[in-house]
């Protein structure tokens, strides 16, 4: 069955982080329009399950398949169906906001148009301006940007919606809702659940 | 793949220049290092000649030690690096379009700087142009073997010293051959064997290197 499995599958998974086992044994299948909401307290291994689902860091037992195929052996044209957005936004704080969109544009070979994607998230504005000069919530938003730059179909994200303030969040909340909508998938570690796509998600707790 | 190349080595020659203190520090070094041995030792024109060579070349390798460290340590802190990882880029390029900036901004000022420095240690002028054909050879090696310590030490809180104690004994055939090839030339002989030896351990870390730093890259990630 795994071996015509289109999307992301996760068997009898451990995650374990400085030598110390976080999680053991789950296992769980995202399908086309499927989200999975984990959650579970502080250190409970959400950030360390993220990675090793991108493919980051090895488990430290099972597998992690997308498409079949082991996650960290995936060819280039597979890997950029996954977008994995952790605590970090991936932006450099010396380029400017459109500068940091046009790079990751050309590092996934997409042809997104930015202006009009900096305007949905209020950034045009400060486009121009280095990320340095720019707060918390307005860089997240930028990284978040980033997903829409892509064609990833399976999405992680770890906390999107650190630093947003409500109508960041409920943009958020939208772009994940119209991207399970269009057949796509997605993995979200937070805190605040509720404020997420709800509907027919997988909840897993850790 | 060359759009990767170029996108990476534009992206970080912008960032080299919007920051690009960092970038003259260590030449500042190396001018400020040169110039003490002049100082430090007495200023006559055949102690100056004799050491002048070796000076130079170790006075350049330790500046060079100085820019390393931040090659791979702000994608890493910023998030950038998993990014790219992630990325369909291949990794291989991106490594190479990494290190070849790096070179650009560390290895060519060295390649302009030196044979003027050099002229405060009196050396003949039929020197330079070997010294400065040696250095084009040599910088890219540096620039590899730079790129190997920085990748291995990315994931330590603090490197800045340990990367040293990597890179320099890995410098040691580069100096052997650059300043033998810069004295022959001071002497009128013929410079060809040491520059083609340059030539080869540039050509060896160049086809080699870069798989390291990603092998690297990628363990530092984890």
């Amino acid at each position: 069955m795994s071996d015509e499995h289109a999307g992301l599958l996760a068997d009898s998974l451990g995650v374990s982080r400085g030598g110390r086992l976080l999680i053991d044994g789950l296992s769980f299948e995202l399908e086309a329009g499927q989200a999975a909401l984990i959650t579970g307290p502080n250190g409970s291994g959400k950030t360390s399950l993220l990675r090793v689902l991108a493919g980051l860091a090895p488990p430290a037992s099972g597998s992690v398949t997308w498409a079949a195929t082991e996650v960290r052996r995936l060819a280039p044209e597979s890997r950029a169906e996954i977008a994995y957005r952790g605590h970090l936004n991936g932006l450099k704080k010396d380029l400017t906001v459109r500068e940091n969109l046009e790079f990751h544009r050309s590092l996934n070979g997409s042809e997104a148009p930015i202006d009009e994607l900096v305007g949905t998230l209020g950034l045009a504005a400060v486009s121009g301006q280095r990320l340095r000069y720019l707060s918390a919530g307005q860089r997240r938003r930028a990284g978040l940007a980033t997903l829409k730059l892509g064609a990833a179909r399976l999405w992680l994200l770890d906390e999107p919606l650190t630093n947003l303030d409500i109508a960041g969040r409920r943009l958020v909340a939208q772009w994940i809702d119209e991207h399970l909508d269009t057949g796509g998938m997605a993995a979200i570690a937070s805190h605040q659940p509720d404020q997420l796509a709800g509907g027919g998600s997988l909840a897993i707790e850790l | 793949m060359l759009d990767v190349f170029l996108t990476i080595l534009n992206r970080d020659l912008k960032l080299a220049y919007r920051r690009w203190s960092e970038f003259a520090n260590p030449l500042l070094f190396f001018v400020i290092v040169t110039s003490l041995f002049p100082l430090a030792l007495s200023p006559g024109q055949a102690l100056l000649q004799t050491i002048g060579t070796g000076v130079l070349w170790v006075a350049a390798l330790l500046s060079s030690l100085l820019a390393l460290e931040g090659l791979f340590r702000g994608d890493f802190d910023d998030g950038s690096m998993e990014q790219i990882l992630l990325s369909p880029a291949p990794f291989g390029i991106v490594v190479i379009a990494k290190i070849a900036a790096h070179w650009v901004v560390s290895g060519i000022p060295l390649i302009v700087l030196v044979p003027v420095v050099a002229l405060s240690f009196q050396l003949p002028s039929e020197a330079l142009a070997t010294l400065a054909a040696a250095l084009l050879l040599a910088t890219p090696t540096l620039s590899v073997l730079s790129a190997i310590g920085a990748a291995l030490t990315v994931s330590l809180k603090s490197g800045g010293s340990i990367i040293g104690l990597l890179v320099l004994p890995l410098c040691s055939p580069m100096l052997i051959f650059g300043t033998r090839a810069t004295d022959l030339a001071a002497n009128g002989e013929p410079v060809a064997a040491p520059l083609y030896l340059l030539a080869a351990l540039a050509v060896f870390a160049l086809s080699l290197g870069p798989l390291a730093v990603a092998a690297a890259l990628r363990v530092g990630l984890e």
